[in-house]
């Protein structure tokens, strides 16, 4: 009901511009000029109108950091997050400040030099000096920008791997993840498609003596400061596999097997007694408690990573998510413990 | 009514004497004018309904599953009980990239403009083959059927997203839609390619061939070079994405393994083996990249010819923007592989397509600068062509900078996908080249149609655009950067985004205003065509050839003698040598086929 109200509003704030408009035109002196060319007083009027719009966009703009700001991903619960962080607030730091800069001097020009009778443009056709300087001050700016960037991407791309290194695939399907820990010898059993057949959902292959203590979990545990390498394999189409906390994704493809690796920073009992993380939850939970389609259950909402998929799928692409634990290590290896391996699942 | 219909015949008969019919008038017409009419009205009509789709989808996004009988009305089976099926969604969003990408922005607004302009601008006579150009419309007209015809398809159309990467688009299985729906989008944009090609081939020889005596490539008007080079990147990366339709149909149809390995579904392993979806995204990004710049590029001609028109002035930095266009136009064919950093390609290719990428970003600023310095000490005329070129030049700077964030490999990690990616594109491709539109219809209806657009229409329109666009798209970025994923049928699974939903809301209704205003356009555009008032020759006081040309359409543009080009298209408040009054006495502009005064300095033009 209310979109109606809204549809209906809108539409009625239409034809109220309509007419006024009209009217407008109507309330203009028969001998007008009616050339449909902007005159004197056109000029002026949108002259002006442009500093408004300025005004409004700026207002706007202060309207969504100083609202929405707070949407921003909570501090990165991985490792290479904070140098994440850093570029991101940097580059919008840089791009804002050119943003106000220009879009000023825009909007400022368009209202300063709005036509007037008698007004007489400059013949201003060239100049060498200001166009080096406007080269090459991007170029000054977008190169530091790309060192850093550089540098980053391939810290992040080649992860050191060790012994240490926990090593997870990911795997997707329409619509779910599943994951596979390589279990005691550290290796994953081989797999492929055409090994899929009942209970071995995965197609992981049975005659693979390294699958035997393979262990595959709905949801996906992993230990606090302690390298993770994912591999990605995909049973159908195209995933992506968005890990929004851990800054970090990587498409996930039929046919070859991607890679993505990360250190987890923080348990997922340290993220929910954070401030940031009491206050969003608080909020969320303010908002879900007069929503009749809950259960109780569902209305105490405790934050949980998640991991989602964020390439198009399929209908249910929406919702194709898994919960991620991280826990301290002693609590991940027990964890680990319970959990069926391949091979007991094989001979059950 | 015969009586009605008599007197219309009647009315007709005396200009029907000579050759031409009304077929070959109006419909199989091979006059680059009419043929550009034919390109904008078609636009148009396609833009109308890619509109209405995302309308349809921001409300199933504002108001997740709720009940809304246009739902019923519109979707059919698709919205039983007035409630948005998930696949209905994603064919409504991937129907209106698509639309909105080629069938708008491509052909409504390359396709209109040079048409119109190119033989106008250079003085020739018509395009280089009337014939291909007229063929190119009507593929157009064909492909825009086909595509709208897919929406009746039982199975649903297309909906594997605009860029329908395999193998969700190449499996009927994954989604309904992949099935006769996807077979007539690959058909239809096949066409479409088909059409792009005869244009831009057509456009690219008639810069080079006709263009009119003193019409070097150094006067050229700056929407000239556009769409010149416009049609080159498009002559260069269109055939490319016809190979991936093409490979893709082999794939579909005849079991080949291009792009698809390994694959099990409903319970099944396909046989296909040994292809890579990975290959798919290179070749289509190998044009979905230089198409950005294929819908962009003749957005910022029109612009540069608009601005400097109305501000009185040069445009500031000809050579410059030429030199943009070019340096644009090579880097936008090597950094393709911005849209692939987390597909799993090598991450060192990542390292080198950032670099392309935010070089790239060097000559656009140059523009913006430029476009900012011509508006600087002129003598601006507001009409509303003007205004929609600074709201051009204003979304294409904030539009543009968020490019940096995205083109950088690293921070593309965590915001690839997300609402920010959605909020970066439209506004620096889709809101900044539909300014560019709007700007060249107000600019040139005139010359289309000899009649005049009401100019407080024109504000009323461009007003409530303003507004509307930067209030969907500036707030869409914070909700992207809280990693909200695009292509979401609602994003109630996730508790964390329950915080979102009233930005989401005030998106929405600002998408509903945004919409409401173009019905001003509307309005104002079919009631000027038949009731405008007429409009003079030159109602801009501007310097291009076109406006040499009689207001009434004719075959060959010019009574006798083609014009001859003395000087740039720039020369606009120029004055005397001794400063005292422009160098002609009381008019601040000199057309380009002017000869050179005694008493005015020569440029290098």
């Amino acid at each position: 009901m209310t979109v109606f109200l809204i549809i209906i509003v809108i539409a009625l704030l239409g034809v109220t511009f309509w007419q006024i408009s009209k009217i407008l035109e109507l309330s203009k002196p028969a001998n007008a000029d009616d050339s449909q060319v902007a005159d004197n007083k056109d000029n002026n009027t949108q002259g002006k109108i442009m500093l408004a719009f300025m005004v409004f966009f700026y207002l706007l703009m202060g309207y969504s950091f100083w609202n929405y700001s707070k949407f921003y991903l909570p501090e990165a619960s991985a490792s290479h997050g904070a140098d994440y962080d850093k570029l991101m607030f940097v580059s919008i730091g840089i791009i804002m400040v050119v943003q106000i800069f220009t879009q000023a001097l825009l909007h400022w020009f368009s209202y300063k030099y709005r036509g007037k009778k008698g007004q007489k443009a400059l013949f201003y056709a060239d100049n060498d000096k200001l166009e080096f300087i406007w080269t090459i001050i991007p170029v000054i700016v977008l190169a530091g920008l790309i060192i850093w960037g550089l540098f980053s991407w391939s810290d992040i791309m080649n992860p050191e791997e060790n012994e240490d290194t926990l090593v997870v695939e990911i795997y997707a399907y329409q619509f779910d993840w599943r994951a596979r820990y390589s279990g005691e010898d550290g290796t994953l059993g081989k797999a492929n498609v055409r090994f899929i057949e009942g209970v071995n959902q995965l197609g992981v292959d049975e005659s693979d003596p390294y699958a035997e203590d393979d262990i595959i979990t709905n949801e996906l545990h992993l230990p606090v400061n302690r390298p993770v390498l994912f591999k990605f394999r995909s049973q159908d189409v195209l995933h992506s596999a968005y890990f929004p906390h851990f800054r970090a994704q990587m498409n996930v493809v039929p046919g070859m097997v991607t890679e993505f690796g990360f250190t987890p920073t923080t348990t997922t009992k340290e993220i929910r007694n954070t401030d940031y993380m009491v206050d969003k939850v608080s909020t969320i939970n303010d908002i879900r408690k007069d929503r009749e389609d809950l259960d109780d259950d569902e209305r105490n909402y405790e934050f949980d990573y998640y991991l989602l998929c964020n390439k198009i799928c399929g209908v249910s692409h929406y919702n194709m998510q898994m919960k991620i634990v991280v826990e301290e290590e002693a609590d991940f290896e027990e964890w680990l413990s319970e959990q069926q391996t391949f091979g007991e699942l094989m001979n059950n | 009514m015969s009586a009605v219909s008599q007197a219309h015949v009647e009315d007709h008969s005396h200009d029907h004497h000579h050759e031409q019919t009304f077929i070959e008038k109006y419909i199989f017409s091979t006059d680059h004018k009419m043929i550009a009419k034919q390109y904008l009205i078609t636009g148009l009509i396609m833009g109308f309904i890619g509109i209405a789709m995302s309308l349809l989808f921001r409300m199933q996004l504002a108001w997740p599953e709720q009940s809304f009988w246009i739902f019923e009305a519109l979707l059919g089976k698709f919205g039983t009980d007035g409630v948005m099926d998930p696949g209905a969604y994603l064919a409504l969003v991937t129907i209106h990239g698509t639309i909105m990408v080629f069938f708008v922005l491509t052909a409504g607004l390359s396709g209109t403009f040079s048409n119109l302009l190119i033989p106008l601008q250079i003085g020739a006579r018509d395009m280089a083959s009337g014939f291909l150009n007229m063929l190119s419309y009507w593929l157009f007209f064909i492909s825009s059927v086909i595509m709208l015809s897919s929406l009746f398809v039982e199975s649903g159309p297309a909906s594997a997203g605009w860029t329908i990467y395999p193998p969700l688009s190449a499996l009927p299985e994954a989604i309904s839609g992949s099935g006769m729906g996807m077979t007539l989008w690959l058909v239809s944009m096949a066409i479409f390619i088909a059409s792009s090609l005869l244009g831009s081939l057509n456009y690219i020889v008639t810069v080079l061939n006709l263009r009119t005596e003193g019409m070097s490539m150094t006067r050229l008007p700056l929407t000239v070079w556009a769409f010149f080079v416009t049609a080159i990147i498009g002559t260069v990366s269109f055939p490319v994405l016809f190979a991936a339709a093409l490979l893709l149909i082999m794939d579909r149809s005849f079991g080949t393994s291009f792009f698809l390995s390994d694959i099990y579904i409903q319970g099944e392993v396909l046989s296909h083996q040994g292809g890579s979806p990975v290959l798919y995204e290179h070749l289509f990004w190998f044009l979905g990249h230089p198409e950005v710049y294929i819908v962009l590029l003749p957005a910022l001609g029109i612009t540069s010819e608009v601005i400097a028109t109305n501000a009185r002035k040069p445009i500031f930095g000809y050579r410059a923007m030429i030199a943009s266009i070019l340096a644009i136009a090579f880097l936008s064919t090597i950094v393709w592989g911005h849209h692939m950093f987390v597909s799993g390609m090598n991450p060192f290719l990542g390292s080198v397509f950032t670099f392309t990428t935010l070089l790239i970003a060097i000559p656009s600023a140059v523009k913006a600068f430029n476009y900012i310095t011509t508006l600087w000490k002129g003598n601006l005329q507001m009409n509303p062509g003007m205004l929609f070129s600074i709201g051009l030049v204003s979304t294409f700077i904030t539009g543009g900078l968020t490019g940096i964030i995205l083109g950088d490999s690293t921070l593309d990690i965590n915001v690839h996908d997300t609402y920010f990616v959605v909020a970066h594109f439209h506004l620096v491709m889709g809101i900044s080249a539909l300014y560019g539109l709007f700007a060249g219809v107000y600019h040139w209806f005139p010359k289309m149609f000899g009649k005049m657009m009401n100019k407080n229409l024109g504000y009323v329109h461009f007003w409530i655009t303003a507004v509307g666009a930067y209030g969907v798209f500036f707030p869409m970025h914070f909700i992207g950067m809280a990693g909200l994923p695009r292509r979401y049928y609602t994003n109630t699974a996730f508790p964390y985004f329950d915080d979102l939903a009233d930005v989401n809301v005030l998106i929405t209704l600002f998408a509903f205003l945004t919409a409401a205003g173009q019905l001003f356009f509307v309005y104002n555009f079919i009631h000027s065509i038949f009731y405008g008032k007429k409009a003079p020759q030159n109602p801009w006081r501007s310097n291009t050839l076109e406006w040499t040309a009689p207001v009434e359409h004719i075959h060959g543009n010019w009574y006798g003698d083609l014009p001859k080009v003395y000087r740039w298209a720039y020369d606009y408040s120029k004055m005397n040598k001794d400063e005292t009054d422009y160098v002609i006495p009381g008019q601040d502009f000199i057309p380009q086929n002017v000869p050179l005064k005694d008493n005015e300095e020569e440029l290098n033009h």
